[in-house]
């Protein structure tokens, strides 16, 4: 294994020479690639990517250009995840075979995918990767909708919001189905780490996507990816709404190792009224009428049970 | 640059961001590298701009808020310190702005077409703490 990179402060963090490059076509305030960055510059090693389809890969490979400076494979909507568990498994056979051009140096295997990639559509890939132990990291840029087409629901849309497909109105309050729970699912695949992030709080974040390069096997990392046009709020606020998404506890920031010991990693000082997360987006914005008041108080103690339950968890020990 | 039609190309096709060989690309610097056409640093996003972030070094405290939140790269950090902003790449969010925790800011957003020094010139001064709203420029 090669060497982790000292990241103690963000002061040394910013020695990092980005491998990913600006006029990429993402919108403007992105949480996509401030995640991409603090995933790509956690580590100095040779990394090998891919993107399934989604924001991410049609804004940073149109043509003629790339934005990417490391091996990156454009493919489809569901196979992100199995085109660099085939790329892993190339570079297994190659080492076995004595093969590699240059054996000291180790490659970081990462895939990005959305949401819409993660939760729905390359949902069975990414199970047969974690199924077959590939030494990968699978990086879900989680902003709850599919952003790229136009905001259609996705299974990992919460309850109420407003999406194309699921649009609020005189007779819908919006999306009617809770946020599948992924971050449990790959960690039930037994997975040696699954974390879950936010790109405001950075140290965090470049401490778990460290943990799991260091880990054996398939790794999985879900990111919160405040999306400035489909939650609809204003491009200079990504940063703040991320800071009200930890700090009410929408989105804790948590770790679960070999599916067996979850770990809480961010406990806000002050924890903030669910309301008030809600209320900062334009998709919620219905939410706060007569009508689908209820919904609320309803939010609130989902958070407050889920809080409860991790809390739980870390205190047994599983 | 030349462009190929979409039935010019090979299947497979590749783009190489750079000309020449880059042995370790995590620390070279973008000043240093070989950067080839196909890469989009070659290109600009300037024209998306309606107003555009300007930074005040008198105030700067290097905590590189602004470096680690920009989603463009466009930031120019050397040697822990903030030494300016790369307007080919910014698409003026604002995050900056936004994340910067000095008073007055170190950075702030003008129209796009507003002169620099005229801009440092009529910066804010220090601001007491109950007002707690920042200064806007029209």
């Amino acid at each position: 294994m090669s060497e982790m990179k000292k990241i103690k402060n963000l002061k040394d963090f910013s020695t990092s020479a980005d491998r990913f490059e600006g006029a990429n076509l993402l919108c403007p305030g992105c949480a996509h690639s401030i995640i991409v960055r603090e995933v790509l510059n956690a580590t100095n090693d040779d990394l090998i990517l891919a993107a399934s389809t989604g924001c991410l890969e049609v804004c940073t490979a149109v043509y003629p250009y790339t934005s990417w400076d490391a091996s990156w494979i454009h493919i489809g909507f569901e196979n992100g995840s199995s085109a660099v568990a085939g790329a892993e498994a190339m570079y297994k056979a190659l080492k076995t075979k004595g093969r590699l051009k240059q054996p000291d140096r180790v490659p970081k295997f990462v895939a990005f995918g959305g949401d819409g990639a993660t939760y729905d559509i390359g949902f069975q890939w990414i199970s047969g990767c974690f199924e077959r132990g590939h030494n990968m990291m699978y990086v879900c840029l989680d902003n709850e909708v599919y952003a790229n087409t136009g905001g259609q629901r996705s299974s990992s849309t919460p309850i109420g919001a407003s999406a194309t497909t699921t649009p609020a109105g005189r007779v819908s309050y919006g999306e009617k189905r809770n946020k599948k729970d992924m971050m449990a699912i790959m960690a039930a695949h037994g997975a040696p780490y699954v974390a879950q992030v936010a790109p405001n709080k950075w140290k965090d974040m470049v401490a778990k996507i460290q943990k799991g390069f260091a880990a054996e096997g398939p790794v999985y990392i879900n990111a919160m990816s405040a999306c400035t046009t489909e939650w609809k709020f204003a491009p200079e606020d990504t940063i703040s709404i991320s800071d009200l998404a930890t700090d009410s506890l929408v989105f804790p920031l948590y770790e679960i190792i070999n599916g067996t010991q979850l770990n809480i990693t961010y406990r806000p000082k002050n924890i903030i009224p669910v309301r008030d997360y809600l209320g900062a987006q334009g998709r919620f914005k219905h939410l706060f009428t007569k009508q689908y008041e209820y919904l609320i108080d309803e939010w609130q103690t989902r958070v407050d049970a889920k809080w409860d339950y991790l809390q739980r968890r870390e205190e047994a020990g599983v | 640059m030349e462009k190929k039609g979409w039935d010019e190309f090979e299947i497979g096709a590749m783009l190489r961001t750079f000309d020449g060989a880059v042995t370790d690309i995590a620390t070279t610097l973008p000043e240093n590298r070989p950067y080839s056409q196909s890469s989009s640093f070659t290109a600009s996003v300037a024209d998306w701009r309606i107003e555009k972030p300007l930074f005040n070094k008198d105030y700067c405290i290097d905590c590189q808020f602004c470096w680690v939140y920009c989603p463009d790269m466009s930031i120019i950090s050397r040697d822990k310190k903030m030494v300016g902003i790369d307007f080919d790449h910014c698409k003026g969010c604002g995050i900056c702005v936004q994340v910067c925790p000095t008073n007055p800011k170190s950075l702030l957003m003008f129209s796009e077409q507003k002169d620099e020094e005229a801009a440092l010139a009529e910066w804010p001064k220090k601001e007491k703490k109950d007002q707690s709203e920042e200064p806007k420029e029209d």
